[in-house]
Order: structure tokens, then C-alpha cells, then sequence
């Protein structure tokens, strides 16, 4: 007896039989993953712009921020760096898509020197980034933050940046650190501040050519700087704490929202990045051993590909949002 | 093993022999992109200063290139040109739906709570 029912859809794209996508199962999954994941990282980017939207009059100019670039101290380079890392994703991509490319030609050495190259591309980029961390996280001039948790950043007249360290009072102090073994075991201090607010407070005063600038952004787009007596003023009244650098709680640059969305978006990138060599390497040493010649197609390595254009792509997006916009 | 690569960009204005050319030209046109947004990131021409739709027209200009990166990239990088019709749309537009709609609640409503700031029912300057 016949076992096939005829239904009159066969030769149809969706009428059985045939794959209507012309993908395999993997790079098909392969795609809907990066759907997904393309959806967290949008999340984390619009919720960077929800904070940055409820502090629209305060949020911190990103050319301020990221003005260093290895080996040049001093020199105010901003964007550069960061133009380069892109540069140097934007390369790996390219050897990726080459090496994809030889492997549709059954070309292994090929496959094997753009996949190596494409993995050093991706350790230079972590390696930028790791860099780009060490420098956002130490800091550069200091800042004073307020009771309600604003910033007091220093300038000249001219308004330049002024380190704290060039102008606070030095006082001889006796206050040392409270440690658990020293005092009360239950109780914890953390590292004290560089400098006390009374120090600063006494530079400040000493030096009539500093003057504070706060985080309110005016109508040239320019950050306010306050008049001599205001800048005592504002220091003396509502002064709390020294900081210097970004972490999760204190950010010198200003809000802490930004220091908490950078180390979460970059960082979650950075651990994709990471990732991504990982999952290169392997592959680079599967090409080397010759699965894919037994197997006679390369196409895990174009779904490692999809994969590693993914997280250029991403950075795309980071760039624009966290330095250029 | 056959893989057919369509070869034109632009819409057919750019031919390319061979893939490899195509991705040679690519990288060219994404490295001019990036380097259009650096420098005008660097200069911030006071022209491209005014608003428009709410927005600073460097702004804008700064998002619609990241756009015009990001679709070269998936277009080109990850052959989203060559796959079916189907497989296009059921990753592109679904994921263009949802970053749209999700954008739209969160600016708004943190639009709306910097107006309940600056208005002066929560006191933010000490």
C-alpha cells in the first residue's frame, strides 16, 4: 500500500520536504540567538538612555572623560583610542569574513592564518579595553562629592581642569584607618580619602585663581562654572567627600549612573569579546587539526563568524552611545 | 560546494569581481564612515549645534551612520544579503520591532521624570 498522502503543496517553498530557509538547523539558531542577545544589549542601551534622559541637564560630556591615550600623559586626546579599538574590531571582522570565505573554498591555510589573525585582533581589543577600565577607574583630577551627591569639579580661570593634589592644604593629621583588628571587631571602615574636607576647603580659599565648576550643563552645552565667593560657598555648605576615579558608588566625572552603565554595558561587551576569542581559539585549533577537511565543509566556522560580527556590531552601537552622542 | 555571493552594494552602483573584493570595499566604506563620525565627533561644528525633532542635528546624523555600520556589517559581514527573504525578516524585523518599542517606553518615561525633577517637586541642588 502507499504510504505518502499526496497533499498538493509538494514543490512549494513550505510544503514539506525541503528546508524553506535554505540555512542548517545551526547557523539558523545561530541567528535567532543573536536576535536574542542582540534584544539584552538594546535593553541595556535604552536603559543607559533612560538615566541619561532623567539627568538631561547634568549628565557627563564624554569628551571629557575619555581624553587619555597610551604613552601621551598630559596630552588631551579625546576619541582617539576608542577610535582605534573600533578600527581594530572592524579589522578582525574583516579576517573573519576572509577566513569564512577561504572556507567555502576548501582553502585550510588560509582558514588557519585569518582565524589566528582574527583572534589576535580580538585579544588586542580586550587588552584596549582593559585599559581604557584601569584609566576610567583611577581617575584623573579628583572631585569633591556633595551631601546630595552632586559633583564639585576645580578649574582655573581659563577653565582648565585643576587637580586637587596642586592646590589642597596638606594638614598633618592623626586620623588613621579603623580596622576590625585594631578597634570594635563588628565594625568596618572603609580606606580613608586622600584628602580631608578641610583641606580642601584651606586650598581652595588659598589659592583666589581656582574655582568650582558644578555638573549643571547650560545653554552652550558647557558645564557651569561658579563665581569665587559661590565656590566657597558650595565647597563649604554642602562639600562631603573627596574622590578621585570612577567606581560603582563615587564617579569624579559626575553622576554615578554613567561609571555604573559603563562597567556594565563595556563589560558586558568585553566578556563577548572574551568569549568570542575563546570560541576562536578552539576553532583555530579544529581548522589546524583538519575536522573540517573530514568533514568536508567549513561551516562551523561561519557560524563562530555570525557570532564574532555580532559583537563588532554591538560595539557599533556602544561607540555611538557612550562616546560619540 | 557551491555559495552564491550577490556582488553589488549601493543598490548596484559598486560591482565587485570576486567576494574577497566586496569585503575589501566594505572595510573601505566602514573605515570612511567611522572616520566621518571621529572627526566630526572632534570638531562639533557649531552648524550642526541646533535641534531637530528634539534632538541636536549632530546627534542625529551621529545615529543614522551607526545605522548605515550597522547594516553594511550585517548585510555584508554576516551574508544577510544572500539568505532568503524569510530568514531576513524573521530576524531583522523582529529585532528592529522590539528595539523601537523598547526605546520609545524608556526615553519617554525618563523624559518624564526629569520634568518631576526640574520642576521643583524634588530637590536635587545641595
Amino acid at each position: 500500500m502507499n504510504t505518502t498522502v499526496a497533499t498538493g503543496t509538494e514543490g512549494k517553498t513550505w510544503g514539506g520536504g525541503n528546508k524553506p530557509l535554505h540555512a542548517s538547523y545551526g547557523k539558523m539558531m545561530m541567528w535567532f540567538f543573536i536576535v536574542s542577545d542582540a534584544l539584552t544589549f538594546s535593553a541595556f542601551l535604552a536603559a543607559y538612555g533612560f538615566s541619561r534622559f532623567k539627568f538631561i541637564n547634568s549628565w557627563p560630556i564624554a569628551d571629557e572623560v575619555f581624553t587619555h591615550f597610551p604613552f601621551l600623559h598630559g596630552v588631551e586626546a579625546p576619541m582617539y583610542y576608542v577610535a582605534f579599538m573600533t578600527f581594530v574590531l572592524i579589522m578582525s571582522s574583516v579576517t573573519m569574513v576572509l577566513a569564512v570565505d577561504a572556507g567555502h573554498h576548501m582553502n585550510k591555510a588560509k582558514v588557519t592564518i585569518y582565524m589566528f589573525l582574527t583572534v589576535i585582533g580580538g585579544l588586542i581589543f580586550v587588552g584596549s579595553q582593559a585599559w581604557e577600565w584601569n584609566t576610567f577607574i583611577k581617575g584623573e583630577f579628583g572631585a569633591v562629592q556633595t551631601k546630595g551627591g552632586n559633583i564639585l569639579q576645580f578649574v582655573d580661570t581659563e577653565g582648565h581642569r585643576v587637580a586637587v593634589a596642586d592646590f589642597a592644604k596638606v594638614e598633618a593629621g592623626d586620623r588613621t584607618q579603623h580596622e576590625s583588628k585594631n578597634g570594635l571587631w563588628f565594625v568596618n571602615e572603609s580606606e580613608l580619602p586622600t584628602y580631608t574636607m578641610s583641606e580642601i576647603t584651606k586650598g581652595l580659599e588659598a589659592h583666589p585663581d581656582v574655582l568650582v565648576r558644578t555638573q549643571i550643563i547650560d545653554a552652550d552645552g558647557k558645564k557651569t562654572v561658579l563665581s569665587r565667593e559661590e565656590s566657597i560657598k558650595q565647597l563649604k555648605e554642602n562639600g562631603r567627600l573627596f574622590v578621585k576615579g570612577a567606581n560603582l558608588h563615587v564617579n569624579e566625572y559626575g553622576s554615578p549612573l554613567f561609571a555604573d552603565f559603563f562597567f556594565f554595558i563595556t563589560g558586558f561587551h568585553g566578556f563577548h569579546v572574551f568569549s568570542g576569542v575563546v570560541i576562536n581559539i578552539i576553532i583555530f585549533f579544529n581548522v589546524i587539526l583538519g575536522t573540517y577537511e573530514r568533514r568536508k565543509s567549513y561551516e562551523m566556522v561561519e557560524k563562530v563568524g555570525l557570532y564574532w560580527h555580532f559583537v563588532d556590531l554591538v560595539w557599533v552601537f556602544v561607540f555611538t552611545f557612550f562616546y560619540l552622542v | 560546494m557551491a555559495h552564491e555571493h550577490k556582488l553589488e552594494i549601493f543598490r548596484g552602483l559598486w560591482k565587485f569581481k570576486s567576494n574577497t573584493a566586496k569585503i575589501w570595499g566594505v572595510l573601505a566604506f566602514l573605515t570612511f564612515v567611522t572616520i566621518i563620525e571621529v572627526v566630526l565627533g572632534i570638531v562639533k561644528p557649531e552648524a550642526l549645534m541646533s535641534k531637530f525633532l528634539g534632538m541636536k542635528i549632530l546627534n542625529w546624523i551621529f545615529i543614522i551612520l551607526t545605522i548605515v555600520k550597522a547594516y553594511y556589517i550585517t548585510w555584508d559581514f554576516m551574508h544577510m544579503r544572500d539568505e532568503v527573504k524569510a530568514l531576513r525578516r524573521m530576524v531583522v524585523w523582529t529585532a528592529v520591532f522590539l528595539i523601537l518599542y523598547l526605546i520609545f517606553i524608556l526615553l519617554q518615561e525618563g523624559g518624564y521624570i526629569e520634568t518631576v525633577y526640574s520642576s521643583g517637586f524634588v530637590k536635587r541642588d545641595f
